[in-house]
């Protein structure tokens, strides 16, 4: 079955570098509630996940003791701050989506205490359902059939008719693919798991979860290429792999985390998909961005400009453990709405001065690490505007994988970027891999299905057929 | 006649055709297999090794030069009939039950076989019984587990009880890793080691067994 895409994008959504800033996107979202995102405001958006413990029948009452008391812990903060509102977002782990009933649970308990504090104080919440992509507990994955799909898309279905708003997903079809790609720095494989499998599962999949938000009246917000892109983020951050291939597959990410736009997401898109400025470039959505605050999850090289185009700011996810202060969810809770709080400052007193603290944000990154500098704003434009004529998503990922390494290149010589030496000669070695993939997705099929390993992945899982013996 | 200092030099270049021509000329000129292996063939190794725990090297050159070390550890074994490549420990590798993270893991596997360990990666979500079973079959020295949530690593904490239960924990040392874990957690619940990245974990394995 072929999954086509009920949109496409042949034009920028963003037209000029001024209107490119927080807070407001060409298509904003207006949930139930009246919240709208991409309208205005910078929201924060909290996430938060349970300390050291086994989750089964036994611990259940402890994990709903646990959940009830972060979510109580977060929008009491955000009610004493004055938050103009706030998202709180349930990445739902392994177990929680394997048995949808506790998944289900867990979002119910939220929702009632979201309604009990806009009943009492006014405040004004949102909370995003992401059930775990359960799918690769299989080895290899049935990534379009079979029990564990049943049950992601059955926690959607459940969890957004008792009112979940925004419904999202770190979704991994290719993933067996890209991560053996990332450890040997092998551009061409990473291209193929991106732009051919990636891309088809995307479709696949939200194809799936737009109907389910249609039918249920949620938001399909949008996915993540964080089992890609930020697993190389995580590689190069320990010093595994060249920074400069963790940017470069970043740029590759972009069509495939487009796809769920294609397939009718209008977002907030996902926090942890750092490409998102991309998204907003090119789909005009409003994005979910992390940086600085989700040190507490990972560390990274992009702490302030992940913020300088963002509508939702967001801390990744931490564990429910005491801080001197609070335990850590209220405390990160705290720090979010402190920074929504400067941009929006900001903004409302004119368009010039979010500018400024958009570029702030921008430059004190960008030349420090070539994973921020492919996110300064004009570079996202100036991306994004050659990916878009370009209609096939597959060349669309080859092409920005050879416009990244083009646009570092200029930005070395420019002076723009800071590029360690001992990272120099990779550009070189990468601009070569990319050279060698064909321009036809049948051809690179046949030529890569004798490099890869097919033991781990299943090719009739994206429509593929093995054609060499 | 090509030295061991050459061969060294092509494994650290991650140069494979090279190492496997030199190994070649080597042994047909007679020297020792033993010492081809050891003084060209794991020295190179150990040099890549040390430019990798200093952040010199990425790990896609470390596998460059594992692969032309073994393709060279192929030549030696093929010229001799009874040729046993010495091994510095057998270990089993997997991320516990539950968890899928598997990157980190596989790192720790590669850098432990390019240390001269044979490696047995058992995969991701393993449980405990099957922890046993490939204890039982491969008869390890070590057994490595890798956990990368908050969710999971008590699994671990399973897994050495049920080693105990079925009187296999002091046949065994346990190493654990992965981002949420600790020093501390590792004494805890009984592990005889930890460590935070690849380089260190191939470190505790050669402290363990000495
Ligand atoms: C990449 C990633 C993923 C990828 C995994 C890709 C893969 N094939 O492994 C994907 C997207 C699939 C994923 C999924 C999930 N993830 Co994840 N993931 C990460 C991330 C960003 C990086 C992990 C990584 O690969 N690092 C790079 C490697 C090299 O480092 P490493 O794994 O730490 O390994 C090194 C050391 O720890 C050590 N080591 C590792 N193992 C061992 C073993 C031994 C014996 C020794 C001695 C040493 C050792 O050596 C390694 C090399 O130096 C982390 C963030 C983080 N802080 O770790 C989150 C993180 C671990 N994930 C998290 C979560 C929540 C999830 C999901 C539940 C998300 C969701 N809702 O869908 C699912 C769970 C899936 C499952 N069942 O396991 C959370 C965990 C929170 C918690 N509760 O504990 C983290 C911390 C991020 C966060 N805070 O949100 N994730």
């Amino acid at each position: 079955m072929d999954y086509k895409p009920v949109k496409t994008f042949n034009e920028l959504a963003i037209k000029s570098l001024d209107d490119f800033v927080y807070g407001i996107a060409p298509y904003p979202v207006r949930a139930k509630n009246g919240m709208v995102i991409g309208g205005g405001t910078v929201y924060p958006e909290v996430n938060m996940t349970l300390p050291p413990m086994n989750i089964d029948e036994s611990t259940m009452p402890e994990v709903r003791k646990q959940y009830a008391e972060m979510f109580e812990g977060i929008l009491k903060r955000a009610k004493e701050l004055y938050a103009p509102g706030v998202i709180l977002e349930v990445e739902l782990l392994p177990e929680t989506t394997m048995v949808p009933k506790w998944g289900r649970e867990i979002i119910k308990i939220l929702l009632d205490k979201m309604k009990d504090y806009e009943a009492k104080y006014g405040l004004k919440s949102l909370v995003r359902c992401t059930p775990n992509d359960t799918r690769e507990m299989l080895r290899p994955p049935l990534m379009r059939r079979g029990e564990l799909l049943d049950n992601i898309l059955l926690t959607f279905e459940k969890c957004a008719e008792d009112g979940a708003d925004i419904l999202s997903i770190e979704s991994t079809g290719g993933k067996e693919l890209h991560d053996e790609a990332l450890v040997n720095c092998d551009i061409r494989k990473a291209i193929f798991a991106l732009g051919v499998l990636g891309v088809r599962d995307m479709r696949f999949l939200w194809s799936n979860i737009v109907s389910i938000a249609q039918k249920t009246g949620a938001i399909p917000g949008g996915d993540t290429a964080c089992g890609f892109a930020n697993t190389a983020l995580a590689l190069a951050e320990q010093g595994m792999i060249p920074r400069i291939f963790a940017a470069v597959d970043r740029v590759a990410t972009i069509p495939r985390s487009l796809a769920a736009f294609e397939m009718g997401a209008v977002g907030p898109d996902k926090d942890c998909g750092y490409e998102g400025p991309y998204m907003k470039a090119i789909a005009g959505v409003p994005i979910s961005m992390e940086g600085k605050t989700a040190a507490c999850a990972h560390l990274s090289a992009v702490g302030n400009i992940a913020a300088c185009v963002c509508d939702m700011w967001s801390n990744e996810s931490v564990q429910n453990v005491r801080l001197l202060s609070a335990y850590a969810p209220v405390a990160y809770t705290e720090q979010l709405i402190y920074d929504c709080r400067l941009m929006n400052e900001a903004a409302a007193d004119g368009r010039n001065y979010a500018l400024k603290v958009r570029d702030w944000l921008a430059n004190s990154d960008s030349k420090l690490d070539p994973q921020a500098y492919v996110l300064r704003p004009d570079i996202v434009l100036e991306i994004s505007r050659e990916l878009v004529k370009e209609k096939d998503a597959f060349i669309a990922t080859k092409k920005a994988a050879a416009l990244a390494v083009e646009v570092i290149k200029r930005g070395v010589d420019k002076g723009e970027v800071n590029v360690a030496p001992r990272e120099k000669k990779w550009l070189n070695i990468i601009s070569s891999q990319i050279e060698t993939i064909p321009d036809d997705e049948e051809k690179f099929w046949s030529e890569i299905q004798k490099e890869v390993d097919l033991t781990k992945w299943r090719p009739e899982e994206y429509d593929l057929k093995v054609t060499s013996a | 006649m090509a030295s061991f200092e050459e061969l060294s030099q092509a494994v650290f270049d991650g140069d494979e055709a090279q190492v496997v021509k030199l190994t070649k000329d080597l042994l047909s000129s007679g020297a020792n297999p033993m010492e081809v292996i050891n003084k060209g063939l794991i020295a190179g190794m150990d040099r890549v090794g040390v430019l990798f725990k200093n952040n010199e090297i990425f790990v896609p050159e470390v596998l460059m030069s594992a692969k032309a070390m073994n393709a060279g550890v192929e030549v030696v074994k093929e010229s001799q009939q009874t040729f046993d490549m010495p091994s510095l420990g057998k270990i089993v590798l997997g991320t516990v039950k539950g968890d899928l993270h598997d990157i980190g893991k596989n790192l720790v596997g590669m850098m432990m076989e390019s240390n001269g360990f044979t490696v047995y990666n058992l995969g991701v979500d393993i449980d405990p019984d099957k922890f046993i079973e490939a204890v039982k079959k491969y008869q390890p020295d070590i057994v490595a587990m890798s956990a990368l949530l908050t969710t999971t690593m008590m699994n671990m904490k399973s897994t050495i009880d049920a080693l105990a239960a079925a009187g296999l924990k002091d046949k065994v040392k346990v190493i654990i890793g992965g981002a949420p874990i600790t020093q501390e957690f590792a004494n805890e619940i009984g592990a005889d080691g930890y460590a935070p990245d690849a380089a260190s974990a191939v470190e505790v394995c050669k402290q363990l067994l000495n």
